[in-house]
């Protein structure tokens, strides 16, 4: 049997436009996906708890207001002291290239900006799995 | 390994064991397997109702009330996958996240994969899982809507039914056979103005019945507002002592225990039996447009014989 | 094939239905001249800006284009500018009597920053201000609650304290100029602050102008901007619609918004019918309330959104009008020809723009403009071809006003009234966008029982109806742009891969927060916190008892309770709303 991509998708922060969000939700989901969505205003430790107890191979969020390079920083950081080492951190919003270069220098993996075709955003993140994550079913 | 020791809870290794589990890892099958004397200490509790009646809203405060009592809670919440992609949106977890980052609380959304036999019996499995990591109650959230959920429903030892006071759900979850399995029903939503009415329409139906000597109660709640919680917990005690005292939930774990090992045992038959051999004499005896019931009898003299012969052949 | 069976002696029945409809249509042209005898006498009675009406070949401009002989149901369906239905718009000059107000929404950083960007626009020609604030002010709280960490000041301006207004308002009359303030949950808060802010200048409260943003619903159904659950949520607008009508009769009282529907990825028809439905549920809570239909109606406004789809667009903000008159004068019986009016503002697309090749979004934000001036807008914001990318910049603000200067000035399509009025297919898509939304009011009361619209945008909002319809709308839309069914320029095509963005952007620093956070820090030591107290006590007991809370808001605000002080304590009383996510 394979194994299917676990997601959890998350909007830290105040912010409330969730219409990227729901829509790469529902893209994951018809890419054969499993994804776990936890709504709206979630603080790191929320998402990185969720994360843990999901099992998840991947932690995508989605920030409109700004506030991504406090948000992005906050999660990754609490990820890798909990162990979550073979776990994707990516998402979307409105992400000037400068920042996302910085992220990404952090530890964050690519994000995506708005325009993006979701089936690209999906290929990169089937990639990366197959790539990282160890775990194979018998 | 032992679960009795005091071994802290290692929360990304249990994590990780439950996916190998939903994947029928064998190492993990088999450690279940080893430890089967030290299970039955968690008090399993399933949840099912139709979508929307409030299963989350209801198990987040369960949980809280749990919690309050210094007790562990694991919770299962089942949602289903799409039947064409295989994929699933699970969003049960939503409601739940206001019970924030209690190291103390476990929650595991899965999807139903739409490999329907399979299912009750991982999160049957899923629940010893946690039963041997020293959960003390799990609380298993699952969609009434068709017969494999209504199976999961009967992995637990007391079973709870949610309602809602729209018009027609009584009627919808007879016909839906939920009525047949609830140890409780919940009348959520009772902040509605539709649901006194609507908890005589359930009390009508359920004194339809021959119930023996536990007579489902129906407690009203309102989830959203955590009311009504404390009456469900007593009715929840309520039943566990009396499933203890008359012996019932011996019974129940028992027949549980019935069903599984019947169905393992047929699933170990069934894949000795349709082995590469006998899948190609099959298609070849089809073929040569051989009568069916000649077929039949041939096949199943083979697998006979095979027990004679010795199984050399069949196993290894 | 079937027999016709003709009595040939009986000839009355055919020629004398002819006769009825000869009648009829007598009578029709009849009703027409009598209308447009009354158009032409309140088009004298108007009063006329003085523009100049010639095209650029010097020739003079017709006012109004009108049918040689009218159709049928023209009366009904189309009419005249300032007559019922008003499809054709609310005035009878349109903009020859005023042009529509150009508002550009803005806000960022701390208060002293905004309000030197509003002198900046005032000067430039902008003529009402609409003030954005940032995310932690619009989810109530302070710059200093550790939930606004990194978010102060980044996508508006933070506004704590009734100290903070005044600075944001510093040097502007607020007797003269008009402001509309985006924010919805804590709306009287913020709409208090504002009018202490005027009344400390000396400015009477009845002399301030302005609109209040504060529809929840749309908050519910797309924008997720809420706190308290949906109920208590309304009973707070119906206090701020009171108060208005009471105590401030130059203020919209609310404005009914769609704009943030259709960003959140809903069909044109959708935007319509849910931001329609939304104001007749605030009506019907209003009457509830006790209050006279024809005391709140003219003050209420709307707010609609101008995508991409030009002919689509212009449609739907004449079906707008034409519902909207309908259901007023006939479902609610309201008498005033000023309540039938659905008056309007209108902002272009923010989610129509594109980070690629940003430049082009000058000429998407052009064309959106020009469909909502096409389509009788009262006042418009033009978004600055950055805003995807970050907060616009001075030089993008400014061609973004420019564009609708040249559209005021340039092209002269102000100067006849809905040019497109009469085009089949225009009118064709107007009745075609208007039962689409009829169809889904049908839908909407069935969901609350067929009492009303209140039941039903309550329900709808609790069973995720309106969520899961935009939700699969806007999944649609992607799915046809990763197709290329759909081309946008610069995004699925036309793309340019060596693309470097040489736009300026401005960056909101992490100073901001320190500063509003020093600023508080003082403001809660300087200030008489037994006051305070006293004032809060006061504002949990109107909640608890359910009275208007403007009074005690109000109250509180001249003490320099903060925001957050204030919503902490109506949470304790309210709830908060958690909201399921729908797909
Ligand atoms: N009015 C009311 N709404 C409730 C109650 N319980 C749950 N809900 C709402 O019903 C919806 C579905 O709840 P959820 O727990 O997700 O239901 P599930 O699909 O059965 O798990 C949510 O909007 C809840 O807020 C209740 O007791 N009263
Ligand atoms: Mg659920």
């Amino acid at each position: 049997m394979e194994r299917k991509i676990r997601i959890l998708i998350a909007k830290p922060g105040l912010d409330g436009h969730d219409r990227g969000a729901k829509v790469m939700a529902a893209a994951c989901r018809d890419a054969g996906m499993e994804v776990i969505y936890t709504g709206l205003r979630q603080t790191p430790e929320m998402i990185v708890n969720a994360a843990i107890q999901e099992d998840v191979d991947i932690v995508a969020l989605s920030i409109l207001s700004g506030a991504h390079m406090t948000l992005f920083p906050a999660v990754l950081k609490l990820m890798k002291e909990k162990g979550l080492n073979d776990v994707l951190l990516t998402g979307g919003g409105i992400i000037p290239e400068e920042d996302m270069k910085a992220l990404e220098a952090l530890g964050v993996g690519k994000l995506f900006g708005p325009g993006t075709n979701t089936q690209e955003a999906i290929e990169y993140m089937k990639n990366w799995v197959s790539k990282h994550r160890t775990y194979k079913v018998v | 390994m032992s679960f009795t020791s005091n071994v802290p809870f290692d929360v990304l290794q249990f994590a990780k064991t439950l996916t190998k589990l939903e994947y029928g890892d064998p190492t993990v099958l088999d450690m279940i397997n080893q430890n089967y004397q030290n299970l039955g200490r968690a008090y399993r509790i399933g949840v099912t109702g139709p979508p929307g009646a409030g299963k989350s809203s209801l198990v987040t405060m369960m949980a809280k009330h749990y919690r309050e009592e210094g007790v562990r809670v694991g919770i299962i919440a089942v949602d289903p996958s799409s039947p064409f992609s295989g994929g699933a949106l699970l969003g049960d977890r939503i409601r739940m996240q206001q019970l924030g980052a209690d190291e103390n609380i476990f929650i595991r959304s899965m999807a139903s994969r739409g490999a329907m036999g399979g299912l009750a019996e991982y999160a049957d499995a899923a629940a010893d899982l946690f039963d041997l990591y020293g959960f003390d109650v799990i609380l298993l959230e699952t969609v009434g809507v068709g017969q494999s959920e209504l199976e999961i429903a009967q992995c637990a030892d007391t079973t709870v039914v949610v309602i809602v006071p729209q018009s027609g759900d009584v009627i919808q979850g007879m016909k839906a056979g939920l009525m047949e399995i609830g140890d409780l029903f919940v009348m959520n939503k009772s902040d509605d103005p539709f649901s006194e009415k609507a908890t005589q329409q359930l009390k009508s139906a359920i004194h339809l019945k021959e119930w023996g000597e536990w007579t489902p109660p129906i407690i009203n709640t309102v989830a959203t507002e955590n009311r009504g919680i404390d009456r469900l917990i007593h009715q929840l005690n309520a039943h566990h002592s009396f499933l203890i005292q008359t012996g019932a939930l011996e019974q129940r774990r028992q027949q549980r225990l019935v069903r599984r090992i019947k169905q393992m045992v047929t699933e170990k038959v069934e894949r000795e039996l349709w082995n590469k051999t006998r899948e190609i004499k099959l298609l070849q005896a089809i073929q040569e447009r051989r009568q069916p019931q000649h077929i039949l009898e041939e096949i199943y003299q083979d697998f006979r014989g095979s027990f004679y012969v010795g199984n050399e052949s069949e196993s290894n | 094939m079937s027999e016709m069976k003709v009595n040939p002696i009986d000839s009355s029945a055919v020629p004398q239905s002819i006769r009825d409809e000869d009648q009829n249509h007598l009578h029709e042209i009849e009703k027409y001249q009598k209308a447009k005898q009354k158009w032409e006498d309140d088009l004298k009675k108007s009063k006329d800006r003085g523009g100049y009406y010639y095209s650029v070949s010097s020739s003079p401009i017709d006012i109004l284009g009108l049918p040689e002989t009218p159709p049928k149901h023209f009366l009904e369906k189309i009419g005249f500018p300032g007559q019922y239905p008003y499809t054709r718009g609310i005035h009878p000059n349109m903009y020859r009597g005023k042009l529509w107000t150009m508002r550009q929404f803005s806000g960022f950083g701390t208060p002293e920053e905004t309000n030197e960007r509003y002198h900046y626009l005032l000067q430039n020609g902008q003529t009402g201000l609409s003030v954005a604030f940032d995310l932690p002010t619009l989810m109530g709280r302070d710059s200093d609650d550790p939930w606004s960490t990194g978010e102060v000041g980044k996508c508006g301006v933070a506004v704590s304290s009734l100290r903070d207004m005044e600075v944001l308002m510093h040097g502007i009359d607020q007797g003269n100029v008009t402001t509309s303030m985006t924010i919805n949950s804590p709306s009287f808060i913020l709409w208090a602050f504002y009018i202490a802010a005027g009344e400390k200048k000396g400015t009477h409260r009845s002399q301030m102008g302005g609109t209040l943003q504060n529809d929840i619903l749309k908050e519910f159904i797309a924008q997720k901007e809420f706190i308290f659950p949906v109920r208590p949520s309304i009973k707070l607008v119906v206090d701020t619609i009171e108060f208005a009508t009471k105590e401030m009769p130059k203020w919209n009282s609310i404005s009914i918004s769609g704009y943030h529907i259709r960003e959140a990825g809903s069909t044109a028809a959708q935007e319509l019918a849910f931001t329609l439905a939304d104001g007749f549920a605030y009506i019907e809570a209003a009457l509830d309330r006790g209050l006279d239909i024809d005391d709140f109606a003219p003050r209420l406004s709307h707010f609609f959104n101008s995508h991409i789809d030009f002919f689509e667009e212009i449609a739907k903000f004449r079906a707008a009008r034409r519902i909207y008159a309908r259901i007023m004068r006939e479902e609610y019986h309201a008498k005033k020809e000023r309540s039938w009016m659905l008056r309007f503002h209108t902002q272009t697309a923010g989610c129509s723009l594109t980070a690629q090749q940003p430049e082009n979004n000058i000429v998407r934000t052009a064309f959106e403009a020009l469909a909502a001036v096409l389509g009788g807008t009262q006042s418009l914001h033009t978004n600055s071809m950055d805003e995807t990318l970050a907060l616009p910049s001075e030089k993008a603000v400014t061609i973004a006003l420019r564009t609708q200067q040249i559209i005021a000035h340039e092209i002269g399509v102000a100067h006849t009234i809905d040019p497109l009025g009469g085009s089949w297919y225009v009118e064709q898509l107007t009745d075609k966008i208007e039962a689409e939304a009829y169809e889904y009011f049908r839908k909407i009361k069935e969901l609350g029982g067929n009492r009303g619209f209140l039941p039903g945008v309550i329900a709808g909002i609790e069973s995720g109806f309106f969520q899961r319809e935009i939700a699969q709308a806007a999944y649609l839309h992607q799915q046809e742009l990763d197709r290329k069914d759909r081309i946008i320029v610069g995004v699925n095509d036309y793309v340019d891969p060596d693309e470097k963005i040489d736009i300026p952007i401005l960056k909101i620093t992490e100073e901001a927060e320190l500063r509003q956070k020093e600023i508080l820090k003082k403001l809660r030591s300087e200030r008489d916190n037994r006051k305070v107290e006293q004032c809060l006590a006061q504002l949990k007991e109107s909640c608890e008892n359910n009275t208007n809370v403007m009074y005690p808001v109000l109250e509180c605000a001249h003490a320099m309770v903060t925001l957050g002080e204030m919503m902490n304590v109506m949470k304790s009383v309210y709830g908060e709303y958690i909201e399921d996510s729908v797909f």
